[in-house]
């Protein structure tokens, strides 16, 4: 299933020259995973987040909100993407810069246009059974970012640290 | 961890005990069925004890809305019983908290279901 990865820790080289920030090497952490189009492939992104929450030193419930958004790319990579595609694959790549915890979950399948997803808390779209998963995603980050690829659709999640976290 | 469904009846209302993760695939699919076989056997009043739930996607949310719609399209009433602090926060982002009719007393969530 792990086809490569973790891959960790590859230090902010550009970040550490730049001289912006005076980031120890053990402070900065970036892996990535590519990843069959499974729900064990989900799980594994899951775990990978939560890892890195844990690390970052953010209170519990910030944690759970970045573990889940992260879930919830993951699975509409997974299952909107790829469609469960096993000749597709889904790549996560995982970076703690100090000043944030930026994820990027990509998948190969038609793309995805953020302009053309409903509201799900309008009152028409309330009792829809789905169509929750990228809502719950900008609640909880700071930022999204979505991208076009061809093919496939790339996430950007970005949450930022607050200042007197340990940004291991 | 999967989820757990076990089903007791109190005064005409079929509670669900659930316990563990309602998330895509396996947690919502349990629901679903055991949902539909309670709908099957004629059974409408439908208490969903989420006591023991510590972890809900965005799939189990879409689930538990189905639920909801799908017994009541049948005639029948499904409420949430002990919301978790973390279901209770998701049921509120996603607007849903005053669609569920939703207590956290169980004798009284029982007298709150029409005996018609």
């Amino acid at each position: 299933m792990l086809s490569n990865g973790p891959r960790r820790p590859a230090i902010l080289q550009q970040t550490l020259k730049g001289g912006a920030t005076h980031l120890a090497e053990s402070m900065a952490s970036r892996f990535s995973y590519t990843l069959d189009s499974s729900l064990e492939s989900v799980s594994k992104v899951e775990e990978a987040a939560e890892h890195l929450a844990q690390k970052s030193g953010m209170d519990d419930d910030t944690a759970f909100q970045f573990t889940m958004a992260v879930r919830e790319a993951a699975v509409n990579a997974v299952l909107h993407g790829n469609a469960y595609d096993p000749q597709k694959k889904i790549t996560a790549v995982f970076e703690n810069n100090g000043k944030a915890l930026i994820v990027r979950i990509s998948d190969q399948g038609k793309g995805l246009d953020p302009a053309t997803l409903p509201d799900p808390t309008a009152p028409e779209n309330l009792l829809s059974g789905s169509g929750r998963g990228i809502f719950l995603i900008r609640s909880f980050m700071d930022e999204v970012h979505f991208k076009l690829l061809h093919p496939g659709t790339e996430l950007t999640l970005i949450k930022n640290l607050a200042s007197t976290q340990n940004s291991a | 961890m999967s989820m757990k469904i076990s089903t007791r009846q109190v005064d005409g209302v079929t509670i669900l005990d659930l316990s563990g993760r309602i998330t895509l695939g396996e947690g919502s699919v349990q629901l679903r069925d055991a949902v539909r076989d309670l709908l099957s056997k004629g059974q409408k009043r439908i208490l969903l004890n989420l006591g023991q739930v510590n972890y809900i996607d965005s799939s189990g949310i879409g689930e538990l809305v189905s639920a909801f719609t799908t017994v009541r399209n049948q005639g029948g009433e499904l409420k949430l019983l002990n919301l978790t602090k973390k279901v209770h926060d998701l049921l509120q982002i996603t607007k849903l908290y005053t669609v569920f009719d939703v207590s956290d007393d169980e004798a009284h969530a029982i007298a709150s279901f029409s005996r018609a």
